[in-house]
């Protein structure tokens, strides 16, 4: 399935309780200010990377960009665009915002 | 036969709708519009799950009392909804745990799962609404 989350790691427990409950094989599309948990040297890079062996971790280059730290983006994470959002919504046909 | 034919002989399809609640009560309108759309969903005879996260396990707490803050206490309608076939609701062990509740205090019957079963129940559904 798939889990998009919006949120800072920092400011909410989404992203946090997301990683808990998504089962090897799905994937994690981080949009919006979620994809702050996929810049290096943050406290969650640790925890990006170590999920990041059974979970496929995906954020919107477009959150990046307006947030200026496409450059810091980890490895592991694949950055698509809105229609790489689409495609992923087909490939997976159960979706969950974590709000 | 045509797509109309073959659904009416087949009849509606069910569908599994998981509710997932991470807010606590009164802070947001969250918890009480949840409810509502469990109960719309409900009344269209789908199979409807719900599981409550983070401080969405604060909506099940016994004892609420809410005549000093003005709001309607909705609590009760969670005992309600077995009247609705709804009784599926599971609660997340952790976020019970670290917040110091456990089942007891609860105002109905729950499943208490942990991260792995709950991940696992999320990705079966085929509609997840969030709240």
């Amino acid at each position: 399935m798939l889990h998009i989350v919006n949120k800072s790691p920092f400011q909410t427990r989404s992203f946090e309780s997301c990683l808990r409950m998504a089962q090897p094989g799905s994937a994690v599309l981080l949009i919006e200010d979620g994809i702050y948990a996929a810049t290096a040297g943050s406290s969650m890079e640790a925890r990006v990377c170590q999920a990041s062996a059974s979970v496929r971790f995906y954020a919107l280059q477009g959150d990046m960009e307006a947030r200026g730290v496409t450059g810091k983006l980890l490895d592991g994470v694949t950055l698509i665009d809105y229609g790489g959002f689409v495609d992923l919504a087909i490939e997976y046909p159960t979706s969950h915002s974590w709000l | 036969m045509n797509e109309v034919q073959a659904l009416a002989s087949s009849g509606p399809k069910v569908k599994r709708f998981m509710f997932v609640n991470r807010k606590a009560p009164y802070g947001t309108i969250y918890a009480l519009e949840s409810l509502e759309v469990v109960l719309i969903t409900a009344t269209f005879d789908q199979d409807v799950s719900l599981v409550f996260i983070d401080d969405g396990v604060y909506e099940l707490v016994k004892g609420q009392q809410t005549k000093a803050i003005g709001i309607k206490n909705f609590s009760p309608s969670y005992r309600a909804l077995e009247g609705y076939d709804v009784e599926k609701l599971y609660v997340d062990q952790a976020s019970l745990a670290e917040r110091g509740l456990s089942e007891k205090d609860l105002l109905v019957p729950v499943e208490v799962l942990d991260a792995q079963q709950m991940g696992q129940l999320m990705a079966q559904q085929d509609v997840i609404l969030s709240f």
